[in-house]
């Protein structure tokens, strides 16, 4: 445990540190570009040189180990003006063209400019024309231009999602990022290269020119992508609606988590939240297609649940929900119908088809989010777990009712078999937040929100539970799950349903030993900081 | 007297049986004879300077190699003569291949290395026919291969030839391009000799350098050290160039006046004309003034001098050389080898290299010799390789050792074109 001295404070670190490393543990950021904690060390930038004691010129911060009695300046005169220097080699062939770039606002040319830059151009010659707006492949979008040739893209291609699709090529000031002849930027982890771009050389295809980023807030959240539960940062706006299609929801970015996801998301991740907004979201109830309000359509659904029950008994209904909802409301699911009504069929489980499977970086086969608490939550009462033999007791006239909760069937089953199953129910509520076959095939809907819509905790396939807060309002009409059950058991007359989330985990973890530590912040406390991508 | 130039001139020299009756093969006999630790010994005793341009001793080179390290090691054999103003590894191979290969048996005996390779320049295509014949030559007579001359010693020796690039003489970058990867410098630490081809312990030397080791041990290391200067010892070959009457290759001791070797050995400069300027070491070393050139060519004389030894290679500059278009030159050179792979060297010679063109085309202004200057500082001691310094060095040297050459280009600039500021403004 080597001690060293950082502008005048003394750390202890493990053996083999790097000097930016022990930098970030006093808090000190050493300005870097092609540094970045999961990859391999390029040290080509030369941006992070500091001044070490004894050493006969400057050294590289991301590549220097730590010693002990080590004397870093990491603001010396001698330091601050390499810096300066290497970004003003930086700028000499960049065009310059912030206006137009999408990386405005998070670039970290215009960060370092603004910080230990600041210089005046000197340049009298003309600039070095490289490629623009090439297409790297569905997600990517490049101006080579605007590369700094920091290889990080490189580095990822090559040593995290090992697909090899970029290289540097040529030599000198004509260096060029280019993908290799032939090889579209094409892997299920392309769009974290846009990410670790420290410039607006990679720019996303999808967010291209929607937004300009000072206008987005941000917020934690869980990806609902697949059972590994990736950290993400939503990034919304807040007002400007026009400026990203109208959408609220501008885009996922990764958020650093070394248990479950390191830096990184998965394209598919990534790109979820274009569904979130999409045309097919529910924004009304509806009674066999036909839009009414929230009242006289409970009121229907309450009648027909009623009358059916006295006349078929609970038994004849089956609770099919989706393995994404959240604890909170799994919980409170399991407690009104299967406590509660005293349902016995409650069905979650569809194998994941043969397209889905492992990989050995974050992607889950199970693109439930949380299958984890469904085997744990509605195990204990349900006879009937899984939804193909709910469907074949539907299918030989034995469950004559569903309550579906967002639970889509017709990806696994296919639209026309649940289309003919639904014919013969007697009666069927769709809980759930997208217009989709089996919504189409029941008779009351009830609109219910998005996960960047409600608060929640989901459970990844690791066991992990992770909380998510509400990120926008609601959309149009639809409402949290947990207030559309209050409201049905107040149409029943059942005992009140809490739809505090906080509140339903606390019961959730004195039913359930897996769930309870706090996940919730003391009421007081200041909300998690929203960690940034680096 | 000559060492290991003495074959140049013998026909057929490069051929096994000749260079046998000239002495060939003798030191590798008496070397197989000594310890492996006894060979490392005599080299340093011998001040054998590495002769590719760093001039660190071969010697403790060599006694870096870990002990402890269960991993192969290797010999490379830097042939790739990219320097400019420098020629003579050409000359050992192509007129004394067998005394490199007699000097690579005695290393590889000396560090225990069974494989080695030349890493030739790719434009010596003639060279590397002749290496591979004379291996077949030494492999035929059971000088190379499974045994070395009997000794249960297998050493295999592997000519790869370069592509073209300059950087891939810099070593790290030279045992990347070995492995088939870019020619990019690696970061150091770790240094060849701990983890070098493939990451193992790789000892990388120059052909000049290794050439040596057989005279070491024909003389003995005290004798080699006598011949040249303190702390140089030896001889080495001058590669002369430039405005000389009899520009070559001159074997000489270490620590030869400069001045001699232009005025007595190269001849001396043409009829009527004025030395200007000496590039005492390859084209990366800081330019002399002729008042500079009375000192001794030895890697110290000529650090103390501010300039270098480097690779020898003499570049003589009289008065019909225009020495801001020479600079530019040289500028295009090292723009166009940068590798490209960090930041001040990319960027540095792209752009020292733009400023000289134009002021070369058009006039300069008045802020260029400055910021010239300036580049040259910030790419110095910042880049990951020695290059972006061999770049700066001549731009420093020639502006601040003939800025009357730069002033009146400026002053052609400025009469011709809108002031600078006016430019930068608009800019
Ligand atoms: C840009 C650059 C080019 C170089 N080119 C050569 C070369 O062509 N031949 C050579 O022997 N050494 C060259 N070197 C030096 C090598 O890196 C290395 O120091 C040398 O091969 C070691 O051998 P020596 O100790 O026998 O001199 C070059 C170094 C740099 C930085
Ligand atoms: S495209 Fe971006 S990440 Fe890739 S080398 Fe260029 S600056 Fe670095
Ligand atoms: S100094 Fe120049 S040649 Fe050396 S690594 Fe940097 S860019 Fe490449
Ligand atoms: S961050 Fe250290 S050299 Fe780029």
């Amino acid at each position: 445990m080597p001690t060293l001295t950082i502008d005048n404070q003394e750390i202890k670190v493990p053996a083999g540190t790097r000097v930016i490393e022990a930098a970030k543990l006093l808090g000190i950021e050493i300005p870097h570009y092609c540094y970045h904690p999961a990859l391999s060390i390029a040290g080509s930038c030369r941006m992070c040189l500091v001044e070490i004691e004894k050493f006969p010129k400057l050294a590289i911060a991301c590549h220097t180990v730590a010693t002990d009695g080590m004397i870093v300046h990491t603001n010396s005169d001698k330091a601050e003006h390499a810096r300066t220097s290497m970004l003003e080699f930086l700028l000499a062939n960049h065009p310059l063209d912030c206006p137009v770039c999408d990386q405005a606002g998070e670039c970290k040319l215009q960060q370092y400019y603004m910080t230990v830059g600041r210089h005046n151009s000197a340049l009298l010659d003309n600039k070095i024309k490289k490629t623009k707006a090439r297409v790297l492949g569905p997600h990517v979008i490049l101006d080579s231009e605007r590369c700094i040739l920091c290889s990080r893209c490189v580095r990822f291609t090559a040593e995290i999602s090992k697909s090899h699709e970029l290289g540097i090529f040529n030599r000198g000031d004509h260096s060029e990022l280019l993908n290799y002849p032939g090889k579209a930027l094409d892997n299920p982890y392309s769009g974290n290269v846009v990410d670790i771009c420290p410039v607006g050389a990679l720019t996303d295809r999808d967010f291209r020119f929607k937004v300009r980023v000072w206008y987005l807030d941000s917020k934690p959240s869980i990806c609902h992508g697949c059972a590994r539960g990736c950290n993400i940062r939503v990034d919304y706006l807040r007002r400007r609606f026009h400026h990203n299609d109208g959408k609220r929801i501008a885009r996922f970015k990764p958020r650093h988590n070394p248990d479950v996801n390191g830096h990184w998301i998965c394209d598919a991740g990534r790109y979820s939240y274009k569904q979130l907004e999409n045309e097919d979201r529910l924004l009304t109830p509806q009674v066999d297609g036909t839009p009414g309000g929230w009242d006289s359509v409970l009121a229907g659904a309450a009648k027909a649940f009623a009358g059916h029950v006295s006349e078929f008994g609970v038994n004849s209904i089956a609770l099919i929900t989706s393995a994404s909802l959240s604890n909170e409301e799994m919980f409170t699911a399991q407690e009104l119908f299967g406590n509660g009504l005293k349902m016995e069929k409650i069905a979650w489980r569809i194998p994941p088809g043969p397209e889905n499977k492992d990989d050995d970086l974050l992607i889950r086969a199970d693109k439930n989010a949380n299958s984890f608490a469904a085997e744990k939550i509605f195990t204990s009462t349900s006879r009937a777990k899984d939804v193909e033999e709910v469907l074949a007791k539907t299918e030989a006239g034995k469950i004559k009712a569903w309550i579906v909760l967002d639970a889509d069937l017709g990806p696994a089953f296919g639209d026309e078999r649940i289309a003919k199953a639904a014919e013969s129910l007697r009666f069927s509520w769709y809980l759930g937040s997208y217009r989709n076959a089996t919504s189409q095939a029941c008779r009351f809907v009830l609109p219910s929100t998005v996960f960047t819509e409600k608060e929640g905790t989901v459970t990844n396939f690791a066991g992990r539970v992770q909380h998510f807060p509400a990120v926008v309002s609601p959309l149009g009409g639809a409402l949290p799950l947990l207030e559309i059950f209050a409201k049905l058991a107040g149409r029943l007359e059942l005992p009140t349903v809490e739809t505090n989330p906080a509140r339903v985990y606390q019961s959730l973890g004195q039913s359930f030993e897996h769930f309870a530590q706090p996940i919730y912040a003391a009421p007081t406390a200041k909300a998690a900081p929203t960690s940034k991508v680096s | 007297m000559k060492l290991v130039s003495k074959n140049f001139d013998v026909p057929d020299s490069h051929k096994l049986a000749v260079c046998e009756q000239n002495g060939g093969y003798t030191r590798i006999r008496k070397a197989l004879e000594m310890e492996p630790q006894t060979i490392i010994d005599e080299v340093i005793a011998a001040n054998l300077r590495g002769l590719g341009g760093a001039g660190f001793p071969a010697g403790r080179k060599w006694s870096f190699l870990p002990k402890d390290n269960p991993k192969p090691r290797y010999l490379v054999v830097n042939a790739d003569e990219g320097e400019p103003g420098t020629c003579k590894d050409k000359y050992i191979m192509t007129n004394d291949p067998h005394l490199l290969l007699e000097g690579i048996m005695i290393a590889s005996w000396a560090i225990n290395s069974h494989t080695c390779f030349i890493y030739i320049r790719g434009e010596y295509v003639k060279q590397a026919k002749i290496l591979e014949a004379a291996i077949a030559e030494a492999k035929a007579a059971g000088y190379l291969g499974d045994k070395m001359f009997g000794k249960d010693f297998p050493l295999e020796v592997v000519v790869h030839r370069g592509a073209g690039a300059y950087i891939c003489g810099e070593e790290t970058s030279l045992l990347n391009s070995l492995e088939g990867k870019r020619g990019w410098p690696r970061l150091k630490p770790p240094f060849p000799a701990v983890e070098g081809y493939l990451a193992c312990p790789t000892i990388v030397n120059n052909v000049e350098t290794i050439s040596y080791v057989p005279w070491v041990i024909e003389l003995g290391g005290e004798k080699f050290a006598s011949l040249g200067s303190e702390r140089n010892g030896g001889m080495r070959l001058y590669s002369v160039s430039g405005c000389v009457k009899k520009p070559g290759v001159y074997e000489l001791p270490l620590g030869t006046n400069l001045k001699d070797i232009i005025f007595e050995h190269a001849g001396g400069l043409f009829e009527g004309r004025r030395l200007k300027a000496v590039i005492p070491g390859g084209s990366s070393s800081p330019v002399l003034t002729p008042d500079e050139i009375d000192l001794p060519m030895d890697f110290d004389s000529l650090a103390a001098a501010g300039s270098m030894l480097g690779s020898a290679g003499i570049i003589v500059l009289d008065d019909t050389i225009n020495l801001v278009e020479a600079l530019a030159v040289l500028a295009r050179f090292y723009a166009h080898e940068s590798c490209g792979q960090c930041t001040p060297c990319r960027e540095g010679t792209g752009w020292m290299r733009k400023i000289l063109d134009r002021i070369v085309a058009e006039g300069g202004r008045s802020v260029d010799p400055a910021n010239l200057e300036r580049i040259a500082k910030n790419i110095i001691g910042n880049s990951i390789c020695p290059l972006g310094e061999a770049a700066s060095l001549p731009v420093i040297g020639f502006a601040a050792k003939f800025p009357e050459e730069f002033a009146e280009y400026v002053a052609r600039g400025e009469t011709a074109k809108p002031s600078t500021t006016a430019v930068a403004a608009v800019i």
